[in-house]
């Protein structure tokens, strides 16, 4: 089966006065249809970026400069803006983190969806608007019949992420980049919309790359994991794997890093140190100043994604011909 | 020597004069100023003829063009007025009074507006009410309107005769009414901000008296933005002014500003001698620009949060 | 809807009370009314007369209640300069200067919104570098600089467009328009953009600084990452949200047209009231000052009225009681 989305040695650079920044540095990962695919890390560790350059809406003086971006194994990394204009929304949804701030508020939502189905699908004004009334539905907007003609102003903050998912989704893309979908939410209303999504995803045979830090939503939802650190890839693998029996030292330290349900604990593991700025990566592995199993490799040569058994990992004590493999810590069972 | 180099050297190493030397616009402005300042300033030693000696005027001498025009005259570098007055040196004349009333009128709007607005914004109630409604009034017209309806009552409330002798405080008062609203609103609101922090509070409960605090303590933290807008409002100022006397409601015809000259000059656009407005209105647009550059720019570079 | 417009009608009333008041004020104690319209000769009793026909031996209240049902009436007695009745006056020189604060409005708006669009779009054009430039000395150069410039470069130099007046008007009614005859139109061009050019500047300013920060919002972000096209994307979204603030102060703008047509009707000697109002000024003729003043009040404080309509047809966030709970 074809990927519906295959990012392959992304690179994007910014160029600054002071030189030329590298936010992204060597992404690769394929959705499949109907696939969820989480991407986790730090602020900063470029997942953001990341759905930015696949919607091809970077902002300056951020560029792709080098790498593919493929939509059903169509190049779309290279097209020009009004091409790139008609297959967003249309082939490709963008759901953005802070509902408060989305929604034009001088606008009713359903004027925003009907504008939006209007500008993407061969149907008229009235069908557009029973539409619209079918979605606000979908998302469980109570009395949507009435409530599509309110402003954005009128909605509370779960209510407004509805609507924008809604607002994403209308006409009916096979591939959702969500960008923190959750994080601005208040803690009762973020399951709901995630269980929405989810739903939704599966209902539509959908695709969606999940970016969050909620390591929480994550297990929930996704079915694979990336786990990104100064502008590359750590780890990429089945959810289940990653979150439970994580290989690359860096995932080790985030999921240590989250407080077990089960169980007391006193201290919380924490990760000496912070991720380098994107003018200061350091030599070979970025992660190597604050890993606990550095050895002399790891700050010279960089390493690619290297087989681990259930992930694929960026980290030398997965190859065998290192000096130093493994330790039984991170091998798991 | 080195009590004065200490300071020089301060400000030569300071973010502001970095910044300064880092904007060819605002070292240009700068020039233009300091060259306005010296050149009206120093105007009875520096200016080649003196425009109010009648003495020395003789009408064969009127309507030259400039210098470099075919009739023009060396002693007349921008050539002569009606009544045969070196242009150059009634601009210098005139600048010096254009500046006189332009500062004059920011210095008297700034200290009622500063003063109205720390009253405003430490008393607070129905103080604060009364003086910020009257302000919120007063924004509502434009200042050349409030400018011109304060000259015209003091115009009528006045004997003619006393008029003329107080013309030049008068268009001072004019213009230094009509702009206090926009100091006495960031210096409140900037107050406001003040009153709360905790060194104020400390102030008080050592037993220091709110005219104290509010001079000692409060003031210095609102003279950055008081600072940018004076700077912007003189550039506004010189316009007043200049407006004003181009109506002929402003400085009295014996003390001609740029304005005045500009009104004079006026009259013989007509007939082709557009020298004598031509360039004192160009001296005024280099001043103001000039003002008003320097104002952007000092607002940029301490950027206190106007608007 | 109607309580809102009552409202702002209820919020108006003070202002205008107080610009009332400084004119009653004017009107009652600047200068000696009585001592103008008596002339030189007079005897002690036609004084008394005068005085207490003009009801000045009433009380303050009393005085101020008649001052404010005549002003209501239009009624503002007798110009001292040229001894017409100022209602009179006024309405004989309104039609010029509304016609050229219309027309002034009109070039700073459309022309101004236009070109503070282009230069928040895009930014980084030469054009809109070389707009902005312009734009600076726009706001550099005092308006009657502006009229004299315009005045040597088209009518002395070129002899294109005539330098003063209204050129031909047509009477309808008690209206003199200048908007049909060919002179009339002429005789507009040069006075309307001296007028709107500086508030051209400043709407243009206000539009690019406003363009920009919307241009930044998230909701924008979002219209693209839907697809929408730019037009839509620039007009339909960005623009819109950039009006809201807009509206506010380029109303206040257009309001100051009415006061800077003093000006621009002395520079081009506009018979309109702006030009009645400096002669007026310079020789203290009070009634005439007093009257203006309130009808400027009048038309600023209808101006904001309109502008707070026009805020709350495009901002549905101000129309309260609407919603429908969360």
């Amino acid at each position: 089966m074809q990927p519906i989305l295959e990012v392959r040695d992304l690179r994007v650079e910014f160029a600054t006065r002071r030189g030329t920044l590298r936010a992204l540095d060597g992404v690769s990962f394929s959705i499949m249809p109907g696939e969820v695919l989480g991407v986790v890390g730090e602020s900063g560790a470029g997942k953001s970026m990341t759905g930015a350059a696949i919607i091809g809406l970077l902002e300056p003086p951020g560029r792709i400069a080098g790498g593919q971006i493929l939509l059903n194994g169509r190049r779309i990394d290279n097209l020009r803006y009004e091409e790139m204009r008609r297959i967003r929304g249309k082939e490709i949804g963008a759901i953005f983190q802070d509902p408060l701030t989305t929604l034009n508020p001088l606008y009713t939502v359903g004027d925003q969806l009907v504008e939006t189905m209007l500008t993407h699908l061969p149907i008229g004004a009235a069908e557009a608007r029973k539409r619209a009334v079918n979605w606000l539905e979908m998302v469980g907007i109570p009395a949507a019949a009435q409530r599509v003609d309110s402003y954005p102003h009128e909605f509370s903050g779960g209510m407004r992420q509805r609507v924008v998912i809604a607002l994403a989704l209308c006409a009916e893309p096979r591939m959702v980049v969500a960008d923190e979908p959750t994080t601005a939410l208040d803690v009762s209303i973020q399951a709901q919309v995630i269980a929405l999504l989810k739903s939704l995803a599966r209902e539509k045979g959908m695709a969606m790359m999940l970016v969050t830090h909620d390591m929480g939503v994550i297990a929930e939802t996704a079915d694979r994991v990336a786990v990104m650190y100064a502008g590359r890839i750590a780890e990429i693998g089945p959810v289940r794997a990653v979150v439970q029996a994580p290989r690359h030292p860096y995932s080790a330290g985030l999921m240590a890093s989250i407080p077990p349900l089960d169980r007391k604990v006193e201290h919380l593991a924490q990760i000496e140190g912070a991720m380098p700025r994107l003018s200061a990566i350091p030599e070979g592995c970025a992660f190597n100043p604050r890993c606990p199993h550095v050895f002399d490799r790891c700050r010279a040569e960089r390493p690619e994604l290297l087989e681990t058994g259930a992930t694929r990992a960026a980290c030398w004590l997965y190859d065998p011909a290192s000096e130093k493999q493994a330790p039984e810590a991170l091998r798991h069972a | 020597m080195a009590a004065i180099l200490a300071p020089l050297g301060r400000l030569l190493d300071s973010d502001l004069f970095y910044s300064f030397r880092r904007s060819p616009v605002t070292v240009v402005s700068a020039l233009v100023a300091l060259v306005c300042l010296v050149g009206a300033g120093l105007a009875p030693w520096l200016a080649p003829h003196d425009p109010f000696d009648l003495a020395s005027l003789n009408l064969i001498d009127a309507f030259k063009p400039p210098a470099w025009m075919a009739e023009g005259d060396a002693t007349y570098p921008l050539g002569t007025d009606d009544q045969g007055r070196d242009l150059l040196s009634a601009i210098m004349y005139g600048a010096r009074i254009s500046l006189l009333v332009g500062i004059c009128a920011v210095l008297f709007s700034t200290l009622l507006g500063v003063g109205i607005g720390l009253a405003a914004g430490y008393l607070g109630g129905t103080v604060d009410g009364l003086l910020m409604r009257i302000a919120d009034i007063q924004l509502t017209f434009p200042s050349i309107l409030i400018a011109l309806l304060v000259d015209g009552v003091v115009r009528a409330a006045l004997p003619q005769e006393v008029h003329e002798h107080i013309a030049l405080f008068v268009v001072i008062f004019a213009i230094g009414i009509s702009a206090w609203p926009q100091f006495a609103r960031t210096v409140r609101s900037s107050t406001l901000v003040e009153r709360n922090k905790e060194y104020v509070l400390a102030a008080r409960v050592i037993g220091l008296s709110r005219p104290h605090i509010m001079l000692t303590h409060v003031l210095p933290n609102v003279l950055g933005p008081v600072l940018v807008i004076a700077t912007l409002n003189l550039g506004n100022a010189i316009i007043s002014e200049a407006t004003l006397s181009f109506l002929g409601v402003g400085v009295p015809p014996t003390q001609p500003s740029l304005g005045t000259l500009i009104r004079i000059g006026n009259d013989f656009l007509g007939s082709g001698e557009w020298w004598i407005t031509i360039f004192p209105g160009a001296a005024l647009v280099a001043m103001v620009l000039s003002v008003n550059l320097l104002g952007d720019w000092l607002r940029d570079a301490l950027n206190p949060k106007l608007r | 809807m109607a309580a809102f417009i009552l409202s702002r009608i209820l919020q108006a009333i003070p202002v205008m009370l107080v610009v009332a008041f400084i004119s009653f004020a004017m009107f009652t104690y600047v200068g000696d009314p009585v001592a103008i319209m008596l002339g030189q000769d007079f005897t002690e009793a036609q004084r008394a007369a005068l005085v207490s026909s003009l009801g000045l031996d009433q009380p303050f209240f009393v005085q101020f209640a008649r001052f404010i049902g005549q002003a209501v009436q239009g009624e503002f007695g007798l110009s001292y300069r040229l001894s017409r009745p100022v209602a009179e006056l006024i309405a004989e020189r309104a039609p010029a200067t509304l016609e050229l604060a219309f027309c002034a409005a009109g070039i700073a708006l459309v022309v101004g919104v236009a070109m503070g669009v282009y230069t928040g779009l895009y930014r980084n054009s030469w054009l809109s570098r070389a707009l902005l430039t312009f734009s600076l000395v726009g706001v550099s150069l005092p308006p009657f600089l502006i009229g004299i410039l315009l005045i040597l470069i088209f009518s002395v130099w070129l002899g294109w467009l005539p330098s003063f007046g209204r050129g031909e008007v047509v009477q309808l009614g008690w209206w003199s328009t200048g908007f049909l005859t060919w002179s009339g139109l002429k005789a507009l061009v040069l006075p309307s953009i001296t007028l709107g050019l500086f508030q051209l500047t400043l709407i243009m300013r206000l539009v690019r600084a406003e363009m920009l920060e919307v241009l930044r919002t998230d909701y924008i972000k979002f219209a693209r990452a839907r697809g929408l096209s730019n037009r839509a994307v620039h007009f339909g979204h960005a623009l819109k949200n950039t009006l809201v603030p807009v509206i506010t102060i380029a109303g206040l703008q257009l309001g100051g047209i009415i006061a800077f047509a003093i000006v621009t009707e002395t520079v081009f000697q506009w018979p309109g009231m702006g030009l009645l109002f400096i002669q007026s000024v310079s020789v203290a003729d009070i009634p005439v000052m007093a009257a203006y003043l309130l009808l400027i009040a009048l038309v600023f404080v209808s101006i904001n009225l309109a502008v707070d309509l026009l805020y709350y047809a495009v901002d549905p966030r101000l129309r309260v009681g609407r919603g429908r709970g969360h």
